[in-house]
Protein backbone atom coordinates (compact mmCIF):
# COMPACT_ATOMS: atom_id res chain seq x y z
CA UNK A 1 0.00 0.00 0.00
CA UNK A 2 1.04 3.56 -0.64
CA UNK A 3 1.35 6.56 1.63
CA UNK A 4 -1.23 7.39 4.20
CA UNK A 5 -3.46 10.10 2.73
CA UNK A 6 -6.15 10.44 5.36
CA UNK A 7 -5.62 10.27 9.07
CA UNK A 8 -8.49 10.74 11.50
CA UNK A 9 -7.82 10.76 15.20
CA UNK A 10 -10.27 10.93 18.09
CA UNK A 11 -12.91 13.09 16.50
CA UNK A 12 -16.10 13.94 18.39
CA UNK A 13 -19.09 15.46 16.64
CA UNK A 14 -22.24 16.81 18.25
CA UNK A 15 -25.64 17.70 16.82
CA UNK A 16 -26.67 20.08 19.57
CA UNK A 17 -26.93 17.85 22.63
CA UNK A 18 -26.59 14.62 20.67
CA UNK A 19 -23.13 13.12 20.74
CA UNK A 20 -23.09 11.57 17.26
CA UNK A 21 -19.43 10.62 16.82
CA UNK A 22 -17.39 9.39 19.76
CA UNK A 23 -13.59 9.23 19.63
CA UNK A 24 -13.48 7.92 16.10
CA UNK A 25 -10.06 7.21 14.58
CA UNK A 26 -9.17 5.59 11.29
CA UNK A 27 -6.98 6.03 8.28
CA UNK A 28 -6.85 5.56 4.54
CA UNK A 29 -3.73 4.91 2.46
CA UNK A 30 -3.21 5.61 -1.17
CA UNK A 31 -4.67 2.92 -3.43
CA UNK A 32 -7.02 1.43 -0.84
CA UNK A 33 -10.76 0.96 -0.73
CA UNK A 34 -11.68 1.45 2.90
CA UNK A 35 -15.21 0.51 3.90
CA UNK A 36 -17.03 2.10 6.80
CA UNK A 37 -19.94 -0.17 7.63
CA UNK A 38 -22.61 -0.14 10.29
CA UNK A 39 -26.31 0.14 10.88
CA UNK A 40 -28.49 3.12 10.14
CA UNK A 41 -27.63 5.89 12.59
CA UNK A 42 -24.21 4.55 13.52
CA UNK A 43 -22.57 7.81 12.45
CA UNK A 44 -21.12 6.86 9.09
CA UNK A 45 -22.54 9.77 7.10
CA UNK A 46 -21.78 12.16 9.93
CA UNK A 47 -18.16 11.05 9.76
CA UNK A 48 -18.00 11.79 6.02
CA UNK A 49 -19.66 15.17 6.46
CA UNK A 50 -17.09 16.04 9.10
CA UNK A 51 -14.26 15.06 6.77
CA UNK A 52 -15.59 17.26 3.98
CA UNK A 53 -16.04 20.23 6.31
CA UNK A 54 -19.86 20.34 6.37
CA UNK A 55 -19.74 19.50 10.08
CA UNK A 56 -17.10 20.28 12.68
CA UNK A 57 -15.38 17.98 15.13
CA UNK A 58 -14.97 19.34 18.65
CA UNK A 59 -11.73 17.48 19.31
CA UNK A 60 -8.96 15.45 17.71
CA UNK A 61 -7.25 15.80 14.37
CA UNK A 62 -8.03 15.27 10.70
CA UNK A 63 -5.12 15.23 8.30
CA UNK A 64 -5.45 14.96 4.56
CA UNK A 65 -2.31 14.67 2.42
CA UNK A 66 -0.26 15.54 5.48
CA UNK A 67 -2.15 18.77 6.15
CA UNK A 68 -4.63 19.49 8.93
CA UNK A 69 -8.13 20.03 7.50
CA UNK A 70 -9.98 20.33 10.81
CA UNK A 71 -11.03 23.90 10.10
CA UNK A 72 -11.06 23.98 6.31
CA UNK A 73 -14.12 25.20 4.44
CA UNK A 74 -15.78 22.53 2.28
CA UNK A 75 -15.21 24.44 -0.94
CA UNK A 76 -11.46 24.59 -0.27
CA UNK A 77 -11.20 20.85 0.32
CA UNK A 78 -12.35 19.96 -3.17
CA UNK A 79 -9.39 21.82 -4.62
CA UNK A 80 -7.11 19.85 -2.28
CA UNK A 81 -8.39 16.59 -3.77
CA UNK A 82 -11.15 15.45 -1.45
CA UNK A 83 -14.41 14.58 -3.24
CA UNK A 84 -17.57 13.64 -1.41
CA UNK A 85 -20.52 11.95 -3.10
CA UNK A 86 -23.24 12.69 -0.57
CA UNK A 87 -25.98 10.38 0.62
CA UNK A 88 -29.03 10.60 -1.62
CA UNK A 89 -26.81 11.65 -4.60
CA UNK A 90 -27.84 15.35 -4.46
CA UNK A 91 -27.39 15.95 -8.17
CA UNK A 92 -28.53 19.36 -9.42
CA UNK A 93 -31.94 18.24 -10.67
CA UNK A 94 -32.70 21.21 -12.89
CA UNK A 95 -29.34 21.17 -14.62
CA UNK A 96 -28.38 18.86 -17.45
CA UNK A 97 -26.13 15.85 -16.97
CA UNK A 98 -23.24 17.64 -18.61
CA UNK A 99 -23.76 20.82 -16.57
CA UNK A 100 -23.66 18.70 -13.41
CA UNK A 101 -20.37 17.22 -14.54
CA UNK A 102 -19.00 20.67 -15.33
CA UNK A 103 -19.88 21.75 -11.79
CA UNK A 104 -17.81 18.82 -10.57
CA UNK A 105 -14.82 20.37 -12.29
CA UNK A 106 -15.54 23.81 -10.79
CA UNK A 107 -12.16 24.03 -9.07
CA UNK A 108 -10.23 22.78 -12.11
CA UNK A 109 -8.98 24.90 -15.00
CA UNK A 110 -11.36 24.98 -17.99
CA UNK A 111 -8.91 22.99 -20.11
CA UNK A 112 -9.49 19.93 -17.91
CA UNK A 113 -13.23 19.77 -18.55
CA UNK A 114 -13.12 18.06 -21.95
CA UNK A 115 -10.66 15.29 -20.92
CA UNK A 116 -12.55 14.93 -17.64
CA UNK A 117 -15.85 14.42 -19.46
CA UNK A 118 -14.23 11.85 -21.71
CA UNK A 119 -12.89 9.95 -18.72
CA UNK A 120 -16.23 10.00 -16.91
CA UNK A 121 -18.14 8.97 -20.04
CA UNK A 122 -15.74 6.03 -20.45
CA UNK A 123 -16.73 4.78 -17.00
CA UNK A 124 -20.40 5.68 -17.45
CA UNK A 125 -21.44 5.36 -21.11
CA UNK A 126 -25.03 5.79 -19.97
CA UNK A 127 -24.32 9.37 -18.92
CA UNK A 128 -22.97 10.19 -22.35
CA UNK A 129 -26.24 9.09 -23.95
CA UNK A 130 -28.13 11.34 -21.59
CA UNK A 131 -25.78 14.27 -21.44
CA UNK A 132 -28.26 16.89 -22.64
CA UNK A 133 -31.02 15.58 -20.41
CA UNK A 134 -32.11 17.43 -17.27
CA UNK A 135 -30.80 15.25 -14.47
CA UNK A 136 -34.03 15.30 -12.45
CA UNK A 137 -35.45 12.99 -15.11
CA UNK A 138 -32.78 10.31 -14.62
CA UNK A 139 -33.47 7.06 -12.78
CA UNK A 140 -32.02 6.51 -9.31
CA UNK A 141 -29.16 4.39 -10.64
CA UNK A 142 -28.32 6.94 -13.30
CA UNK A 143 -28.36 9.72 -10.72
CA UNK A 144 -25.92 7.71 -8.61
CA UNK A 145 -23.66 7.35 -11.64
CA UNK A 146 -23.94 11.07 -12.26
CA UNK A 147 -23.11 11.90 -8.64
CA UNK A 148 -20.03 9.68 -8.85
CA UNK A 149 -19.02 11.03 -12.25
CA UNK A 150 -19.45 14.58 -10.98
CA UNK A 151 -17.09 13.88 -8.09
CA UNK A 152 -14.55 12.30 -10.43
CA UNK A 153 -14.47 15.50 -12.50
CA UNK A 154 -12.44 17.14 -9.75
CA UNK A 155 -9.70 14.48 -10.23
CA UNK A 156 -9.82 13.60 -6.53
CA UNK A 157 -7.04 11.99 -4.55
CA UNK A 158 -9.68 10.51 -2.27
CA UNK A 159 -13.23 9.72 -3.36
CA UNK A 160 -15.72 9.41 -0.51
CA UNK A 161 -18.93 7.55 -1.39
CA UNK A 162 -21.88 7.72 0.96
CA UNK A 163 -24.30 4.80 0.51
CA UNK A 164 -24.00 4.45 -3.26
CA UNK A 165 -26.32 1.43 -3.18
CA UNK A 166 -29.12 3.14 -1.28
CA UNK A 167 -32.54 2.60 -2.81
CA UNK A 168 -31.26 0.78 -5.89
CA UNK A 169 -32.42 -2.54 -7.34
CA UNK A 170 -29.99 -5.46 -6.80
CA UNK A 171 -28.91 -5.50 -10.43
CA UNK A 172 -28.02 -1.81 -10.25
CA UNK A 173 -26.18 -2.29 -6.98
CA UNK A 174 -24.00 -4.88 -8.74
CA UNK A 175 -23.34 -2.39 -11.52
CA UNK A 176 -22.45 0.41 -9.13
CA UNK A 177 -20.07 -1.81 -7.20
CA UNK A 178 -18.47 -3.00 -10.45
CA UNK A 179 -17.82 0.62 -11.28
CA UNK A 180 -16.38 1.30 -7.81
CA UNK A 181 -14.02 -1.64 -8.34
CA UNK A 182 -13.15 -0.32 -11.80
CA UNK A 183 -12.38 3.14 -10.44
CA UNK A 184 -10.21 1.59 -7.77
CA UNK A 185 -8.30 -0.44 -10.36
CA UNK A 186 -7.80 2.76 -12.34
CA UNK A 187 -5.97 4.15 -9.31
CA UNK A 188 -8.61 6.03 -7.30
CA UNK A 189 -8.44 5.76 -3.52
CA UNK A 190 -11.91 5.26 -2.08
CA UNK A 191 -13.58 5.65 1.29
CA UNK A 192 -16.85 3.79 1.06
CA UNK A 193 -19.69 4.17 3.52
CA UNK A 194 -22.26 1.39 3.19
CA UNK A 195 -25.09 -0.37 4.95
CA UNK A 196 -24.71 -3.18 2.45
CA UNK A 197 -21.84 -4.74 4.40
CA UNK A 198 -21.53 -7.85 2.25
CA UNK A 199 -20.95 -5.90 -0.96
CA UNK A 200 -18.76 -3.29 0.65
CA UNK A 201 -16.45 -5.70 2.46
CA UNK A 202 -16.10 -7.96 -0.57
CA UNK A 203 -14.41 -5.17 -2.53
CA UNK A 204 -12.70 -3.40 0.38
CA UNK A 205 -9.01 -3.61 1.20
CA UNK A 206 -9.80 -2.77 4.79
CA UNK A 207 -12.89 -1.96 6.77
CA UNK A 208 -14.12 -0.37 9.99
CA UNK A 209 -17.35 -1.23 11.77
CA UNK A 210 -19.23 1.62 13.42
CA UNK A 211 -21.84 1.23 16.16
CA UNK A 212 -23.65 4.12 17.85
CA UNK A 213 -20.96 6.62 17.03
CA UNK A 214 -17.91 4.49 17.78
CA UNK A 215 -15.54 2.35 15.74
CA UNK A 216 -15.88 -1.09 17.32
CA UNK A 217 -13.94 -3.30 14.93
CA UNK A 218 -11.45 -3.03 12.15
CA UNK A 219 -9.54 -5.33 9.85
CA UNK A 220 -9.08 -6.32 6.25
CA UNK A 221 -12.18 -6.83 4.16
CA UNK A 222 -11.78 -10.58 4.33
CA UNK A 223 -11.20 -10.64 8.10
CA UNK A 224 -14.35 -8.67 8.70
CA UNK A 225 -16.38 -10.80 6.32
CA UNK A 226 -15.34 -13.85 8.29
CA UNK A 227 -15.74 -12.27 11.72
CA UNK A 228 -18.55 -13.91 13.69
CA UNK A 229 -19.87 -10.69 15.22
CA UNK A 230 -19.96 -8.98 11.86
CA UNK A 231 -21.68 -11.97 10.29
CA UNK A 232 -24.33 -12.01 12.99
CA UNK A 233 -24.96 -8.29 13.04
CA UNK A 234 -24.67 -7.29 9.39
CA UNK A 235 -24.54 -10.30 7.13
CA UNK A 236 -27.58 -12.20 8.30
CA UNK A 237 -25.90 -15.08 10.12
CA UNK B 1 -56.80 53.09 -32.63
CA UNK B 2 -54.08 55.69 -32.24
CA UNK B 3 -55.11 56.24 -28.65
CA UNK B 4 -55.01 52.52 -27.95
CA UNK B 5 -51.52 52.27 -29.44
CA UNK B 6 -50.40 55.24 -27.39
CA UNK B 7 -51.54 53.52 -24.23
CA UNK B 8 -49.89 50.33 -25.39
CA UNK B 9 -46.61 52.19 -25.86
CA UNK B 10 -46.94 53.70 -22.38
CA UNK B 11 -47.61 50.28 -20.94
CA UNK B 12 -44.69 48.71 -22.78
CA UNK B 13 -42.28 51.38 -21.62
CA UNK B 14 -43.36 51.33 -18.01
CA UNK B 15 -43.56 47.55 -18.21
CA UNK B 16 -39.94 47.43 -19.32
CA UNK B 17 -38.93 49.40 -16.24
CA UNK B 18 -40.90 46.95 -14.08
CA UNK B 19 -39.27 44.09 -15.95
CA UNK B 20 -35.75 45.36 -15.22
CA UNK B 21 -36.60 45.69 -11.53
CA UNK B 22 -38.32 42.30 -11.55
CA UNK B 23 -35.25 40.71 -13.12
CA UNK B 24 -33.23 41.90 -10.12
CA UNK B 25 -35.80 40.50 -7.69
CA UNK B 26 -35.94 37.21 -9.49
CA UNK B 27 -32.16 36.79 -9.70
CA UNK B 28 -31.78 37.29 -5.97
CA UNK B 29 -34.79 35.16 -5.13
CA UNK B 30 -33.81 32.46 -7.59
CA UNK B 31 -30.32 32.07 -6.21
CA UNK B 32 -30.36 33.23 -2.59
CA UNK B 33 -33.98 32.13 -2.04
CA UNK B 34 -34.85 35.34 -0.25
CA UNK B 35 -37.10 38.27 -1.01
CA UNK B 36 -35.00 41.37 -0.91
CA UNK B 37 -37.63 43.96 -0.09
CA UNK B 38 -34.96 46.63 -0.04
CA UNK B 39 -34.54 46.19 -3.79
CA UNK B 40 -36.93 49.06 -4.53
CA UNK B 41 -34.92 51.38 -2.33
CA UNK B 42 -31.68 50.52 -4.06
CA UNK B 43 -33.44 51.82 -7.19
CA UNK B 44 -34.07 55.12 -5.44
CA UNK B 45 -30.41 55.36 -4.32
CA UNK B 46 -29.32 54.74 -7.91
CA UNK B 47 -31.52 57.56 -9.13
CA UNK B 48 -30.14 59.95 -6.49
CA UNK B 49 -26.56 59.09 -7.43
CA UNK B 50 -27.30 59.75 -11.07
CA UNK B 51 -29.06 63.00 -10.14
CA UNK B 52 -26.08 64.20 -8.07
CA UNK B 53 -23.56 63.41 -10.77
CA UNK B 54 -25.46 65.31 -13.46
CA UNK B 55 -26.91 68.18 -11.41
CA UNK B 56 -24.16 68.89 -8.87
CA UNK B 57 -21.05 67.73 -10.71
CA UNK B 58 -22.37 68.63 -14.16
CA UNK B 59 -21.00 65.45 -15.71
CA UNK B 60 -22.59 63.78 -18.75
CA UNK B 61 -25.56 61.42 -18.32
CA UNK B 62 -23.66 58.30 -19.24
CA UNK B 63 -21.11 58.95 -16.48
CA UNK B 64 -23.96 59.31 -14.02
CA UNK B 65 -25.36 55.92 -15.04
CA UNK B 66 -21.97 54.28 -14.59
CA UNK B 67 -21.62 55.93 -11.17
CA UNK B 68 -25.11 54.81 -10.14
CA UNK B 69 -24.37 51.24 -11.20
CA UNK B 70 -21.03 51.24 -9.35
CA UNK B 71 -22.49 52.66 -6.13
CA UNK B 72 -25.51 50.35 -6.15
CA UNK B 73 -23.40 47.28 -6.87
CA UNK B 74 -21.23 48.08 -3.87
CA UNK B 75 -24.32 48.87 -1.81
CA UNK B 76 -25.88 45.53 -2.74
CA UNK B 77 -22.77 43.63 -1.66
CA UNK B 78 -22.63 45.62 1.59
CA UNK B 79 -26.31 45.05 2.40
CA UNK B 80 -25.96 41.35 1.77
CA UNK B 81 -22.77 41.09 3.81
CA UNK B 82 -23.99 43.07 6.82
CA UNK B 83 -27.69 42.34 6.97
CA UNK B 84 -28.42 39.03 5.28
CA UNK B 85 -25.27 36.91 5.50
CA UNK B 86 -25.35 36.60 9.31
CA UNK B 87 -28.88 35.21 8.90
CA UNK B 88 -27.98 32.44 6.46
CA UNK B 89 -29.01 29.76 8.97
CA UNK B 90 -32.00 31.70 10.30
CA UNK B 91 -35.60 31.18 9.26
CA UNK B 92 -37.12 32.99 6.29
CA UNK B 93 -39.16 35.30 8.54
CA UNK B 94 -36.06 36.74 10.19
CA UNK B 95 -34.60 37.48 6.77
CA UNK B 96 -37.84 39.01 5.53
CA UNK B 97 -38.12 41.32 8.53
CA UNK B 98 -34.48 42.33 8.13
CA UNK B 99 -35.12 43.14 4.48
CA UNK B 100 -38.01 45.40 5.47
CA UNK B 101 -35.70 47.02 8.02
CA UNK B 102 -33.04 47.63 5.39
CA UNK B 103 -35.70 49.18 3.18
CA UNK B 104 -36.66 51.73 5.83
CA UNK B 105 -33.02 52.32 6.67
CA UNK B 106 -32.25 53.24 3.06
CA UNK B 107 -35.30 55.51 2.80
CA UNK B 108 -34.38 57.36 5.97
CA UNK B 109 -30.73 57.58 5.06
CA UNK B 110 -31.74 59.13 1.73
CA UNK B 111 -33.97 61.60 3.53
CA UNK B 112 -31.10 62.53 5.81
CA UNK B 113 -28.67 63.02 2.94
CA UNK B 114 -30.90 64.58 0.28
CA UNK B 115 -33.82 65.90 2.29
CA UNK B 116 -37.52 65.11 1.93
CA UNK B 117 -38.18 67.74 -0.74
CA UNK B 118 -38.53 66.02 -4.11
CA UNK B 119 -35.79 66.65 -6.65
CA UNK B 120 -36.56 67.27 -10.26
CA UNK B 121 -34.78 64.55 -12.20
CA UNK B 122 -33.76 65.43 -15.75
CA UNK B 123 -34.16 62.61 -18.24
CA UNK B 124 -30.82 61.01 -19.02
CA UNK B 125 -31.72 60.29 -22.62
CA UNK B 126 -32.79 62.82 -25.17
CA UNK B 127 -32.51 62.34 -28.87
CA UNK B 128 -34.97 63.22 -31.59
CA UNK B 129 -37.60 60.59 -32.31
CA UNK B 130 -39.17 60.53 -35.82
CA UNK B 131 -42.57 62.20 -35.96
CA UNK B 132 -44.53 59.13 -36.99
CA UNK B 133 -43.29 57.36 -33.83
CA UNK B 134 -43.86 60.37 -31.64
CA UNK B 135 -47.49 60.34 -32.70
CA UNK B 136 -47.78 57.10 -30.74
CA UNK B 137 -46.14 58.49 -27.62
CA UNK B 138 -42.83 56.83 -28.40
CA UNK B 139 -40.11 58.83 -26.69
CA UNK B 140 -36.36 58.51 -26.52
CA UNK B 141 -36.67 57.16 -22.98
CA UNK B 142 -39.20 54.52 -23.97
CA UNK B 143 -37.03 53.32 -26.83
CA UNK B 144 -33.95 53.12 -24.61
CA UNK B 145 -35.90 51.39 -21.85
CA UNK B 146 -37.34 48.68 -24.06
CA UNK B 147 -33.98 48.01 -25.68
CA UNK B 148 -32.18 48.01 -22.33
CA UNK B 149 -34.72 45.58 -20.94
CA UNK B 150 -34.32 43.16 -23.84
CA UNK B 151 -30.53 43.35 -23.69
CA UNK B 152 -30.52 42.77 -19.92
CA UNK B 153 -32.82 39.78 -20.17
CA UNK B 154 -30.80 38.20 -22.96
CA UNK B 155 -27.59 38.93 -21.05
CA UNK B 156 -28.88 37.29 -17.88
CA UNK B 157 -30.08 34.22 -19.76
CA UNK B 158 -26.70 33.89 -21.40
CA UNK B 159 -24.91 34.45 -18.09
CA UNK B 160 -26.86 31.87 -16.09
CA UNK B 161 -26.99 29.38 -18.95
CA UNK B 162 -23.50 29.51 -20.38
CA UNK B 163 -20.93 30.93 -17.99
CA UNK B 164 -19.18 29.08 -15.20
CA UNK B 165 -20.21 31.66 -12.60
CA UNK B 166 -23.81 31.60 -13.84
CA UNK B 167 -24.01 27.83 -13.69
CA UNK B 168 -22.50 27.90 -10.21
CA UNK B 169 -25.30 30.29 -9.22
CA UNK B 170 -27.89 27.80 -10.43
CA UNK B 171 -26.14 25.04 -8.52
CA UNK B 172 -26.19 27.15 -5.33
CA UNK B 173 -29.85 27.91 -5.90
CA UNK B 174 -30.70 24.20 -5.98
CA UNK B 175 -28.57 22.82 -3.20
CA UNK B 176 -26.10 24.89 -1.18
CA UNK B 177 -24.40 21.94 0.53
CA UNK B 178 -23.96 20.00 -2.72
CA UNK B 179 -22.61 23.16 -4.36
CA UNK B 180 -20.03 23.47 -1.59
CA UNK B 181 -19.00 19.88 -2.21
CA UNK B 182 -18.25 20.92 -5.80
CA UNK B 183 -15.85 23.54 -4.48
CA UNK B 184 -18.20 26.46 -5.05
CA UNK B 185 -17.84 29.30 -2.55
CA UNK B 186 -21.50 29.78 -1.65
CA UNK B 187 -21.08 33.11 0.14
CA UNK B 188 -19.18 34.67 -2.71
CA UNK B 189 -21.72 33.38 -5.21
CA UNK B 190 -24.59 34.89 -3.26
CA UNK B 191 -22.89 38.25 -2.94
CA UNK B 192 -22.25 38.18 -6.68
CA UNK B 193 -25.98 37.68 -7.18
CA UNK B 194 -26.70 40.73 -5.05
CA UNK B 195 -24.15 42.71 -7.02
CA UNK B 196 -25.93 41.86 -10.28
CA UNK B 197 -29.39 42.51 -8.86
CA UNK B 198 -28.33 45.89 -7.47
CA UNK B 199 -26.62 46.93 -10.68
CA UNK B 200 -29.91 46.26 -12.46
CA UNK B 201 -31.70 48.29 -9.80
CA UNK B 202 -29.45 51.26 -10.57
CA UNK B 203 -30.28 51.10 -14.26
CA UNK B 204 -33.97 50.75 -13.45
CA UNK B 205 -33.79 53.74 -11.11
CA UNK B 206 -32.29 56.00 -13.73
CA UNK B 207 -34.84 54.94 -16.35
CA UNK B 208 -37.73 55.15 -13.92
CA UNK B 209 -36.91 58.73 -12.99
CA UNK B 210 -36.37 59.63 -16.61
CA UNK B 211 -40.08 58.81 -17.01
CA UNK B 212 -41.50 60.30 -13.90
CA UNK B 213 -39.02 62.97 -12.84
CA UNK B 214 -40.11 63.34 -9.22
CA UNK B 215 -37.30 61.91 -7.11
CA UNK B 216 -37.81 61.50 -3.37
CA UNK B 217 -36.80 58.94 -0.73
CA UNK B 218 -39.94 56.87 -1.31
CA UNK B 219 -39.61 56.86 -5.09
CA UNK B 220 -38.55 53.21 -5.19
CA UNK B 221 -41.24 51.72 -2.95
CA UNK B 222 -44.27 51.47 -5.22
CA UNK B 223 -42.38 50.45 -8.38
CA UNK B 224 -40.47 47.98 -6.20
CA UNK B 225 -43.66 46.37 -4.96
CA UNK B 226 -45.17 46.33 -8.42
CA UNK B 227 -42.06 44.78 -9.91
CA UNK B 228 -42.09 42.18 -7.17
CA UNK B 229 -45.67 41.48 -8.18
CA UNK B 230 -44.52 41.21 -11.78
CA UNK B 231 -41.83 38.72 -10.79
CA UNK B 232 -44.39 36.57 -8.93
CA UNK B 233 -46.82 36.98 -11.83
CA UNK B 234 -44.23 35.58 -14.24
CA UNK B 235 -43.03 32.91 -11.82
CA UNK B 236 -40.44 34.08 -9.35
CA UNK B 237 -36.96 32.75 -10.03
CA UNK B 238 -37.59 32.59 -13.78
CA UNK B 239 -35.77 35.12 -15.96
CA UNK B 240 -38.18 35.08 -18.92
CA UNK B 241 -40.98 35.05 -16.34
CA UNK B 242 -39.81 38.32 -14.81
CA UNK B 243 -39.55 39.86 -18.25
CA UNK B 244 -43.01 38.80 -19.41
CA UNK B 245 -44.50 39.55 -15.99
CA UNK B 246 -43.08 43.08 -16.01
CA UNK B 247 -44.26 43.88 -19.53
CA UNK B 248 -47.74 42.45 -18.90
CA UNK B 249 -48.06 44.31 -15.64
CA UNK B 250 -47.12 47.57 -17.36
CA UNK B 251 -49.66 47.01 -20.13
CA UNK B 252 -52.46 45.97 -17.76
CA UNK B 253 -51.78 49.02 -15.64
CA UNK B 254 -51.79 51.38 -18.63
CA UNK B 255 -54.99 49.90 -20.02
CA UNK B 256 -56.72 50.00 -16.66
CA UNK B 257 -55.77 53.64 -16.28
CA UNK B 258 -56.99 54.43 -19.78
CA UNK B 259 -60.21 52.52 -20.01
CA UNK B 260 -61.39 51.83 -16.48
CA UNK B 261 -60.19 54.21 -13.84
CA UNK B 262 -56.94 55.89 -12.97
CA UNK B 263 -57.54 55.59 -9.28
CA UNK B 264 -58.47 51.91 -9.51
CA UNK B 265 -55.50 50.98 -11.72
CA UNK B 266 -53.42 49.57 -8.89
CA UNK B 267 -56.31 47.54 -7.53
CA UNK B 268 -56.93 46.10 -10.96
CA UNK B 269 -53.28 45.15 -11.38
CA UNK B 270 -53.28 43.29 -8.09
CA UNK B 271 -56.66 41.68 -8.81
CA UNK B 272 -55.21 40.26 -12.01
CA UNK B 273 -52.25 38.93 -10.02
CA UNK B 274 -54.57 37.18 -7.59
CA UNK B 275 -56.52 35.57 -10.42
CA UNK B 276 -53.33 34.38 -12.13
CA UNK B 277 -52.02 32.89 -8.90
CA UNK B 278 -55.32 31.14 -8.26
CA UNK B 279 -55.18 29.51 -11.66
CA UNK B 280 -51.44 28.98 -11.82
CA UNK B 281 -49.94 29.11 -8.34
CA UNK B 282 -46.34 29.04 -9.55
CA UNK B 283 -46.89 32.02 -11.87
CA UNK B 284 -46.86 32.04 -15.66
CA UNK B 285 -43.37 30.59 -16.14
CA UNK B 286 -42.81 29.12 -12.70
CA UNK B 287 -42.57 25.40 -12.28
CA UNK B 288 -42.83 23.10 -9.37
CA UNK B 289 -40.25 20.41 -9.90
CA UNK B 290 -41.27 17.28 -8.06
CA UNK B 291 -38.44 16.13 -5.85
CA UNK B 292 -37.06 12.68 -6.34
CA UNK B 293 -35.97 10.97 -3.18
Amino acid sequence: MGDRILHVEDINVYYGAIHAIKDVSFEVSEGEIVALIGANGAGKSTTLKTLSGLLRSATGAIEFMGESIMHAQPDRLVAKGLAHVPEGRRVFQQMTVEENLEMGAYTRPGSEIAPGLERVYAHFPRLKERRRQVSGTLSGGEQQMLAMGRALMSSPKLLMLDEPSMGLAPILIEQIFDIVRELHEAGTTILLVEQNAQMALSIATRGYVMETGRVTLSGTGRELLENDDVRKAYLGG
Amino acid sequence: MTVFLQYLVNGLSMGSVYAIIALGYTMVYGIAKMLNFAHGDVIMIGAYISFCVTSYLGLPAIVSVVAAVAVCTALGILIEGFAYKPLRQAGPLAVLITAIGVSYFLQNAAQLIWGATPKNFTSIVSFPVPDFLRAYNVSAVSLVTVVACLVIMAGLMWFTGKTKMGKAMRAVSEDKAAAQLMGINVNRTISMTFAIGSALAAIAGVLLCSYSPVLQPTTGSMPGIKAFTAAVFGGIGSIPGAFVGGILLGIIEAMAQAYISTSLANSIVFAVLIVVLLVKPAGLFGRYVPEKV
